[in-house]
């Protein structure tokens, strides 16, 4: 229901930037047209109708991926950019999983130790990773495993391969040592939030009474925690890396530049510059449109997981 | 009488109590002082702040008056000095500023354009926050369920939208920033203001017939301001490496107002080509400046959480 | 941990087996600029035209040095004065099978120049020219006038089938259904901003490539293509940035191959403004353009230290410049030489014409399109500072940039006072851009075309229009070099600063034949 609300809302938005703030002409024709073509585009757009119908064909071209040809590539706006998600999402995918591999981990360890040097340590890279703009890490990363130990590859994506038809990179050695920096630097602001989460949650349950009891039956420590403790910890983890997966598409653009990715953060980036509109307006509507429905899912997913949330729902 | 005595007389004057009475400001400070580290980032926060404001005055040169700079002198690495005996302590970019003066001038742009959107965004954040709070009912969960859904959506996702359709400026990156702030803002006050109109003294105020505007302004607002000041350093350095990550792209601040996100991305092209300094320095300047901040607002935060306090 | 761990070790493996080399017959080029589209004709632009030459034929093709030889026609000459006949190959077949013949030319000339929101079109070459169809193997092109550069001008239009039909459109080249040529490679697939796939022609008719398979990666920012090119990642870059050529230098394994271009960097100012928009007085207040005054842009000119560019921004690699194209070329004039750096000089020039205080300027250029543009821009904007002109620099993408450049003010009139450009001579001789840059602008005669200051001289747009209409060699020389002398010498319709010299760099074994026309060809690409 918010969802819904928060799509009609962001549609309205769109437009209004595009349509009321911005000329559509100039937003959406290429200005080399020639009259015939704009007043054609003009017709198809239905830039020639009262505002309120102007949204509902907004909305209409946009369902049916019409939002104009690329000024750059005079290709279909929408099609350039479905072109480009499959680089931007196996990277988000990379650094999530980054995020939940290293910062679990670490986090648990924090927290179980929570006076150690080696905690301390964790906690103090946490912070820094919080407040490094994640440019500079990138430009940082490159300098030093690209250019000084040239142990890595610094930019562009390497070999791919097709999986159903679509180009995948994280399949081939060349590929993956190309994901690997882009992916680290795209998850590190999430491996902090991860190491906080787990090393909050750890503190917490290791003092409840289930695990006191795990301790006094005698079970190893490992499987205290590889079990009865992860068990608890997950589910925040993963709600809060749900929602923030939107987080990293949105951020893959500075990523993505910053090495060179072929992703459509990229391909946004340089549409601003060539003032390519049709595209940019693309790629907000899919952009909101795959936002919303991240946050749908995570809601599902987490009345689902969590017996507390469903039974206040029915309640109320 | 002697001067001595005399001092003594008037210093025995004062009862006390009174010399060492513990005003809040006067707990603040002592209590904020307690961290060495978030002293030490307080006072270099002031340095760069001055930095900041002086930078005309400091800077060797103006690095935007052409003819103060000479392609001549481009890409030289730190302590050279050229055949005038100008002597570039932190070296000189492409065409040939002196990188120090850059920095400086850099500087000031990035906090001016932090701080400045920090302060509009909180103005705007209070007056929605307070009236939230104030009014309650329908108007409260429009404006909240509002804030929410700006939340919901990452600050740099939102800023790159507004450019996209403003445009490169000044004005235009005030008004990005503004628009990602604000929502934090509302939400802190909001709930600050909450507590406070519950509590005894605004039901007086109300009692006593004072105006609405009297109340939120003279009564709950003051008291909803240390939340407020945290939440104004830390949205400051968030602001500044939202500013910095947007004019890295491209797609902030114009070329002819570098500010350091912007001197960052024209030494990025240097890197590769071992020319370290162009882009380093001026990461350093902005990595030392938000990470001052950082600290200390993570140190109001404990100061002036009472939650924490002991 | 143990899947990062695997990571790393998947990325150190990487590095020692390295990406897929030359060995299997693909070479992997990094390109600075893709192009915009796989149309031949949707836009004349360098990486386009690059790019087509790949998979389509011309009737003439260029070679390195930009001389013409044979293409799809064996044979081709003047029957009268103002009639071609081009006599075509038999047995030439576009890669879908269909026969080439006099059909498939007709097809293009009318194709060509009619593209649907084209950014720039092949007009531009075939503007006044008549095709006729003599017979399957015979055509004839007939302009009003003798028109000496025909050959030229044909040698950049590729050749497509008729097959494709009428309704053909940009996007059915750009996804392969229309992409078929006679060119040495065929199309295989391409991703705008990631990769163009291409495979040799078996079928084509002259010398084969040596490579199976060519992968070309766009890879815009310079010193990304470096690093890409010492990682391995690529065998071949272009557009080596200057201030990595003495590091590659040392590098064992890299080789570069470098040669002049057909390009001369200059300077545009507004010559037809009372009022120029980017020109005032100290403080803002609007003065008359000081532009319009010969010894002002001489003076200019005398203020710009082209030692210091070439030495410092270009870091070596450009030879400073005086006219249209460098010595050697067909039609340079023997006597003008570089204005020598006389910045006294210059500032007496600007008293004499009553601007001894200066005035405001802004120099505005593109920030993608040439060799260290952006640079060189502010670079000139310094020196002009020291003679006492205040001055801004704005740069911006070539996307935009030529766009407002050329039509970006009112009544689609140039925008800018004072810019940075470059010209390519398409023809290999200075009429190319004394007929689009210093030619009075005249839209219904493509004169001036890319006259963004508007120069005009009507003695030597005469020079200009005798030198295109005169097909003895010798006579057309004398007249473009005195064209050439007036223009720039006297009039200082346009200020030179250098000639690009563009380098390419290759693993060890790849070697680069330079081009002055600077295209990336993967048929230049050879393995020694």
């Amino acid at each position: 229901m918010q969802s819904s609300l928060v799509v009609l809302v962001m549609s309205l938005l769109v437009f209004i930037g595009v349509n009321i703030v911005g000329n559509p002409v100039d937003m959406l024709i290429n200005p080399e047209a020639d009259q015939e073509e704009i007043d054609r585009v003009i017709s198809d757009l239905g830039l020639d109708r009262p505002v309120h119908e102007q949204y509902g064909y907004f909305v209409f071209n946009a369902l049916k991926g019409d939002l104009g040809k690329s000024f750059i590539y005079g290709e279909p706006a929408l099609k350039l950019i479905v072109q480009h998600i499959p680089a931007t999402l196996e990277l988000a995918v990379a650094a999530l999983l980054m995020a939940i591999v290293f910062g679990i981990p670490l986090g648990v360890y924090a927290g179980l130790k929570p006076d150690s040097k080696t905690a301390k340590t964790i906690m103090a890279t946490s912070i820094l990773g919080f407040s490094l703009p994640t440019f500079w890490v990138g430009i940082m990363m490159i300098m030093v495993f690209a250019v000084q130990l040239g142990v890595l590859p610094s930019t562009g994506r390497g070999d791919t391969v097709d999986v159903l038809g679509v180009p995948m990179s994280f399949l081939t050695l060349d590929g993956l040592s190309h994901l690997f920096l882009p992916a680290l630097n795209l998850s590190l602001f999430k491996i902090s939030l991860v190491i906080r989460l787990s090393r909050a949650g750890t503190r917490e349950i290791v003092h409840m009474d289930y695990i006191k009891f795990a301790r006094a039956k005698g079970l190893r420590q490992g499987r205290i925690v590889m079990v009865h403790l992860m068990k608890n910890i997950m589910i925040p983890v993963v709600t809060v890396l749900g929602l923030e997966f939107g987080g990293l598409v949105a951020f893959s653009t500075v990523t993505e530049t910053v090495f060179a990715w072929p992703g459509m953060g990229k391909l946004i980036i340089d549409s601003i510059h060539n003032l390519d509109r049709p595209v940019v307006v693309a790629y907000l509507m899919i952009v909101v449109l795959l936002f919303v429905t991240i946050n749908l899912v995570v809601d599902v997913l987490y009345s689902v997981l969590d017996p507390r949330v469903r039974l206040q729902d029915q309640k109320s | 009488m002697t001067a001595e005595v005399q001092e003594r007389l008037v210093l025995d004057d004062v009862p006390p109590s009174l010399a060492r009475v513990e005003t809040p400001f006067r707990r603040f400070v002592s209590d904020f002082t307690d961290s060495r580290i978030a002293t030490g980032a307080f006072i270099c926060f002031l340095v760069i702040a001055a930095i900041a404001v002086f930078a005309p005055w400091l800077a060797p040169t103006d690095p935007y008056d052409l003819a103060q700079v000479s392609v001549l002198d481009s890409n030289l690495p730190p302590f050279s000095e050229n055949f005038e005996g100008v002597t570039f302590w932190l070296g000189t970019d492409g065409a040939g500023r002196d990188l120090l003066s850059a920095i400086i001038y850099g500087l000031r742009i990035s906090l001016g354009v932090g701080v400045s959107s920090g302060l509009i965004a909180m103005a705007i954040g209070c007056a929605v926050g307070l009236t939230a709070a104030y009014a309650g009912g329908r108007t409260d969960s429009v404006i909240m369920r509002i804030v929410d859904i700006q939340l919901s959506f990452p600050a740099i996702l939102v800023a790159l939208i507004l450019l996209a359709i403003l445009g490169k400026g000044v004005d235009k990156i005030l008004i990005a920033l503004v628009t990602v702030q604000w929502a934090y803002y509302a939400r802190t006050v909001r709930a600050s203001a909450l507590v406070e109109r519950s509590k005894e003294y605004v039901e007086a105020a109300t009692c006593l017939a004072l105006g609405h505007r009297r109340i939120v302004f003279r009564h709950i607002l003051p008291n909803c301001l240390p939340p407020m000041i945290v939440v104004v350093t830390l949205q400051t350095a968030h602001a500044i490496s939202l500013e910095a990550t947007l004019s890295f792209l491209g797609v902030g601040l114009p070329t002819t107002e570098p500010s350091l996100g912007l001197l960052i991305a024209n030494g990025f092209e240097y890197m590769l080509s071992h020319k370290y300094w162009i882009s380093i320095f001026p990461g350093v300047a902005l990595l030392v400046t938000i990470i001052t901040i950082n600290l200390v607002g993570d140190q109001l935060r404990d100061v002036l959480n009472p939650r924490l306090q002991k | 941990m143990k899947f990062g761990k695997a990571l790393l070790g998947a990325a150190v493996l990487a590095l020692v087996a390295g990406p897929a080399t030359a060995a299997d017959g693909t070479l992997t080029i990094g390109l600075k600029a893709e192009p915009s589209s796989i149309d031949p004709h949707y836009h004349n632009l360098g990486p386009n035209n690059s790019m087509a030459a790949h998979i389509f034929s011309r009737l003439i093709e260029q070679d390195e040095k930009q001389r013409l030889q044979p293409g799809l026609a064996l044979s081709w000459k003047a029957v009268n004065d103002t009639t071609w006949e081009f006599k075509l190959r038999e047995g030439v077949t576009f890669t879908d099978g269909s026969a080439f013949d006099a059909d498939d030319v007709m097809f293009t000339a009318k194709r060509a120049p009619n593209v649907p929101s084209s950014p720039s079109s092949f007009g531009t070459y075939l503007k006044g020219k008549t095709f006729k169809k003599i017979d399957s193997h015979t055509v004839h092109i007939s302009t009003e006038r003798p028109h000496p550069l025909m050959p030229v001008e044909i040698s950049n239009i590729h050749i497509i089938s008729n097959e494709v039909g009428d309704k053909v459109s940009t996007g059915d080249f750009n996804n392969g259904t229309a992409t078929h040529g006679t060119g040495p490679f065929k199309f295989v697939e391409w991703v705008p901003n990631d990769r163009l796939v291409l495979e040799r022609n078996e079928g084509y008719f002259g010398e084969k490539p040596e490579w199976k398979r060519v992968v070309f990666k766009p890879i815009k920012s310079g010193p990304a293509r470096v690093a890409a090119l010492l990682a391995g990642d690529v065998d071949f870059i272009d557009n080596v940035p200057p201030i990595d050529i003495a590091r590659l230098k040392k590098e064992a394994g890299v080789q570069l191959s470098s040669g002049i271009s057909n390009r001369v960097i200059y300077l545009h100012m507004d010559q037809f403004r009372e009022n120029s928009p980017f020109v005032t007085a100290k403080g803002g207040d609007k003065i008359k353009n000081p532009l319009l005054d010969a010894r002002v842009r001489k003076a200019l000119s005398k203020a710009i230290n082209r030692d210091a560019i070439v030495e410092r921004v270009m870091e070596g690699v450009a030879i400073k410049a005086g006219q249209l194209l460098p010595e050697g070329f067909f039609g340079v004039s023997p006597n003008m030489s570089a204005e020598a750096y006389d910045p006294k000089g210059a500032k007496a020039l600007l008293a004499e014409a009553g601007y001894g205080d200066g005035f405001e300027m802004t120099i505005h250029g593109p920030n993608d399109r040439y060799i260290n543009d952006a640079k060189i821009a502010e670079a000139v904007a310094q020196m002009l500072s020291r003679i006492g002109i205040k001055m801004s620099v704005e740069t911006m993408p070539k996307a935009v940039y030529f766009k407002r450049a050329s039509r970006g003010g009112p009544d689609k009139s140039p925008e800018f006072s004072f810019i940075l450009v470059g010209w390519g001579s398409g023809t290999g001789e200075p009429s190319s851009p004394l007929k689009s840059l210093l030619h009075t602008y005249d839209k219904s005669q493509g004169f001036g075309s890319s006259n963004r200051g508007r120069h005009s001289d009507a003695e030597v747009d005469k020079l200009i229009e005798d030198g295109l209409a005169t097909v003895d060699d010798d006579k057309r020389s004398a007249l473009l070099q005195k064209a050439t002398e007036l223009g720039i010498g006297r009039n200082q319709g346009i200020i030179p600063l250098h000639y690009q010299v563009n380098t390419w760099a290759g693993k060890k074994g790849i070697a680069y034949k330079a081009r002055t026309d600077e295209r990336t060809t993967a048929m230049g690409v050879h393995s020694n």
